[in-house]
């Protein structure tokens, strides 16, 4: 076993485990920090496949900002343990036998898929370096790109507008 | 005399204005007015009538082509009238004594609200205007149109007095037993289409050797079956008596002179299918003499004094299908057209009677009349003369001439015809003797109330009793005078396709006279005999036994209809309503109701609104969908 | 590396997001459920880029190889987007039921 396999199933391991972490810990707390562990074990295969652009921006982005935005809002609401809402045996049962048959029902599938055994390049190509992501970016990808920071200035305008504090209509409550 | 045809279209369009006017202003127009409006259009019918008459004697006989009713494909359906001797002559009795009715209503009627008034005359004109379509029809649609107008007014004015459910009833009873007969009358329409693609009488008649024996047979027992149905012949015959709950002057116009003898007129007409199917001709002989005599003798026993008229009509209808069955197609004719003057002429004496009666109709309680009411019984009295058959009046002319061409096709009928003849002189002056003669039995209060009916009801019963007692001079058999049947004559070319195909049986004149003092005589005989028996009548309560008691429930046919028809039809009604209609068909539609309702419950349950069964479920179609996609 | 193991790290990922949506009723952990599917996804294109760019080695190389790591970055953009608008819904739920059950959200039923 070579060492890029060892650290590939090093990483894959980390990954699906705090995964599992995720949806089974009880406080949202804890869920977050395992989701930025997942994140930086999905980084540690960007970075194995040299996509360093995508490994630098899901740190940054992802385990960055929005894992901090979704830690900021749990403890805004005071969430933990206590305040999580249980839900039906019954229901929870139901959906993790149906996330399994998911799992395996692809799985075959990908039994039966021919070239499976394709050969993924690890730890060379330079087309995930930021040189030339960003003349892909903006030779082929501009309007898109330009498209993209429209739908940011949207969400901003909507995450605004949603969390306001209505006044006239929600005194009462 | 052209230009009269071309007003032939005002005959039946000027009633129809009428019933327009009377129907639509029933609440505005005053008495006066709508009985002006219904007669006047009526009076003019006549005069064009009279006018149309004069042009087809002199030999003009157009058929008029108004438009094209149904075009559909080779079929062609002209809405055309037919102008000719017998239609013509139909006409001068339809509106004839149908304005002699109108104006006889007028005082008749006098005691309903304006507004049943007017509806009533609306009514009349109504049918005046059906009959006239049916007569002057140029093929047999046009004249199934007035066959069913005409059966569509004599139910609503049967049914006029609705108010009282027996009424009703007797119209309901008409309508029917009217329906099951113009289902023949259709189907007969249907086969003529069928085999020779067109319905004009003159098409057909050119085109009848295009027909099988089979053919015409089956068609002339169908166009039979509509004959019995409006002209009240066995077994159809029992809506006629009912119908007398409808007013008199309704009685003695549609029930005795018009409508009744559509089924005479539609006979008549298409003579040459009759002359051509034997078998057809010995049923409507048959059928047409043992309703006569059968009728008869249900009249014997009737006390009710329209009663006696209605079995009496139905008796002298199935004279004049005798008469088509032998053949004697004038006979029936002139006997049609002397019978709507002295039945017209009962009947209004009958009304004339009741009105005086302030509405009683039972004879027990009449008599003595006579010296009341003055015109009435002369008139009355010429009438009954008429019917009886007795020379010179009306009566002895029409019934000696199918008589008589009823003893050359076969002796055995015309005896049975001749007793049936003798019993119409017994009922006739039974009712003459109960009504008139004797005393007065009705009550003190009657009795005080009695008195000769106005001018309008006695003008028209005179002019009708001249036409009574004149109108048979128009047909005097050769016998007795040579050349005299002018009215033979004038229809010649209506039957001179049939007439040339039957077999002509010549009598000699001597058994010609030999046949009318027989029936003469005996008529005679019972005549006087009822007269003396009756004149003297009293008032009893002893119940009538043995064959009596069965004659005045009328054979019991009505009971018998009851049971054999009335009653499984409606037990039948019941179980599909019961059974099927409630259980089964309501049944699987309230079922599918109720599974869909069930099922909706059900399902509905789906619905939770909790976000994790929705994306559970939502997850679950994916799985399906992959698995059917990857694995099937 | 085959790209058969890769696959199977993305859908394991991609299962493990989509048993968390079933059975947990907190909105914001169904909402990073959410999230690692999205990354799941990325894993896969990123590999499925890097296969590609393999076999195209020494050839001219294809638009797929880069347009493969450029869809992941549009993904990275749409998703922050989406948060940001989520976790907006998220407290303004919270702020009018004071819970953030999913199974509050039934309004629809009644």
């Amino acid at each position: 076993m070579s060492i890029t396999e060892i650290l590939f199933w090093f990483l894959t391991a980390m990954a699906l485990g705090s995964a599992i972490m995720v949806i089974t810990s009880r406080s949202p707390v804890h869920s977050v920090l395992w989701l930025i562990v997942t994140f930086f074990a999905i980084s540690g295969h960007y970075i194995m496949m040299n996509a360093q652009f995508l490994a630098i921006v899901n740190i940054i982005v992802y385990a960055g900002a929005i894992m901090v935005l979704f830690l900021f809002v749990v403890m805004l609401m005071n969430l933990n343990a206590e305040s999580e809402p249980q839900k039906n045996r019954m229901l929870q049962f139901a959906g993790l036998l149906a996330g399994g048959c998911l799992f395996l029902v692809i799985l075959a599938s990908l039994m039966k898929a021919t070239e499976t055994s394709s050969m993924v390049q690890l730890g060379s190509g330079n087309e995930g370096l930021i040189k030339n992501l960003g003349k892909a970016l903006f030779n082929d990808y501009v309007i898109p790109f330009e498209i993209s920071s429209v739908l940011f200035l949207s969400a901003m305008i909507g995450a605004v507008l949603i969390g306001k504090k209505e006044k006239a209509e929600h005194d009462g409550n | 005399m052209n230009n009269v045809l071309q007003l032939v279209w005002l005959i039946p369009v000027l009633p129809l204005l009428g019933f327009l006017i009377n129907g639509l202003g029933r609440k505005h127009l005053s008495k006066g007015l709508s009985g002006l409006i219904g007669s006047g259009t009526v009076l003019g019918s006549l005069v064009i009538s009279i006018l149309v008459f004069l042009s087809v004697k002199n030999g003009n006989t157009p058929v008029i082509h108004y438009f094209d009713f149904i075009n559909a494909g080779s079929l062609k359906i002209g809405f055309d009238f037919q102008v000719d001797q017998l239609s013509s002559l139909f006409l001068l009795i339809i509106t004839g004594v149908g304005f002699l009715i109108h104006v006889y209503s007028t005082s008749y009627m006098h005691e309903e609200e304006p507004k049943d008034f007017a509806k009533y005359f609306a009514y009349l004109n109504l049918f005046v205007f059906s009959m006239l379509l049916l007569v002057m029809g140029a093929n047999y649609v046009i004249m199934f149109i007035g066959w069913e107008g005409v059966g569509l007014c004599s139910y609503l004015l049967i049914g006029f007095w609705f108010r009282n459910n027996n009424y009703n009833n007797a119209a309901k009873k008409a309508f029917v037993m009217n329906r099951i007969g113009d289902l023949g009358f259709l189907l007969a329409v249907f086969w003529l289409i069928n085999k020779t693609g067109t319905t004009d009488f003159q098409g057909v008649f050119a085109g009848i050797s295009k027909l099988t024996t089979t053919d015409i047979t089956g068609i002339t027992l169908l166009l039979f079956v509509g004959a019995t149905g409006k002209s009240a012949q066995i077994p159809l015959y029992t809506w006629l008596p009912d119908a007398m709950a409808g007013p008199t002057p309704v009685s003695a116009l549609i029930h005795a002179a018009t409508m009744v003898t559509a089924g005479i007129y539609m006979i008549a007409r298409s003579n040459i299918l009759y002359s051509m199917a034997p078998v057809t001709q010995a049923v409507v002989a048959i059928v047409g003499l043992s309703t006569a005599i059968l009728a008869a003798t249900i009249a014997l026993r009737q006390n009710d004094i329209k009663k006696v008229l209605a079995y009496s009509t139905v008796s002298q209808l199935g004279y004049m299908f005798l008469g088509l069955g032998v053949g004697a197609y004038t006979g029936a004719v002139f006997h049609v057209m002397t019978h709507a003057f002295f039945k017209a002429l009962l009947f209004l004496g009958a009304g004339s009677v009741i009105h005086a009666m302030s509405g009683e109709q039972d004879m027990r309680n009449m008599g003595g009349l006579k010296k009341y009411m003055g015109i009435t019984h002369l008139t009355f009295l010429l009438g009954c003369l008429a019917i009886a058959g007795m020379p010179p009046f009306a009566g002895f002319f029409s019934k000696d001439e199918i008589l008589a061409a009823v003893y050359a096709k076969n002796p055995v009928l015309w005896g049975i015809g001749v007793a049936g003849a003798m019993m119409t002189a017994f009922y006739m002056f039974r009712l003459y003797a109960m009504t008139f003669l004797g005393k007065f039995r009705g009550t003190h209060e009657q009795e005080h109330h009695l008195h000769e009916s106005p001018m309008a009801i006695t003008i028209p019963l005179m002019v009708l009793t001249l036409l009574s007692v004149v109108g048979g001079w128009v047909g005097i058999p050769e016998a007795l005078m040579k050349g005299g049947h002018h009215f033979a004559e004038f229809l010649a070319p209506v039957f001179a396709q049939s007439d040339a195909i039957t077999v002509k049986h010549t009598m000699t004149h001597s058994t010609e006279y030999m046949l009318m003092i027989v029936s003469v005589s005996l008529a005679l005989v019972t005549l006087v005999y009822a007269w003396m028996k009756f004149s003297k009548y009293e008032k009893t309560d002893k119940e009538e036994t043995g064959i009596g008691k069965v004659l005045e429930n009328k054979w019991y046919v009505d009971e018998l209809y009851q049971t054999m028809i009335t009653r499984p039809i409606q037990f039948m009604s019941k179980y599909f309503n019961e059974v099927l209609e409630r259980k089964g068909i309501d049944g699987f539609v309230n079922g599918v109701g109720k599974a869909v309702n069930y099922g909706s419950r059900q399902v509905r349950l789906l619905q939770s609104g909790q976000v994790g069964a929705y994306v559970l479920l939502m997850v679950l179609g994916i799985l399906v969908l992959f698995i059917i996609q990857l694995f099937l | 590396m085959e790209i058969k193991y890769y696959i199977g790290l993305a859908v394991a990922l991609f299962c493990i997001g989509v048993a968390g949506v079933l059975t947990r009723r907190n909105a914001i952990i169904i909402f990073m459920c959410i999230e690692l599917m999205l990354n799941a996804v990325n894993v896969l294109l990123v590999a499925f880029s890097k296969m590609h760019a393999l076999s195209a080695l020494g050839k001219a190389m294809p638009s797929v190889v880069s347009d493969g790591q450029l869809f992941v970055f549009f993904i990275m953009v749409v998703a922050a987007a989406e948060v940001s608008v989520g976790l907006a819904i998220i407290v303004m739920m919270y702020r009018n039921v004071h819970a953030v059950d999913v199974n509050f959200l039934n309004r629809l039923k009644n």
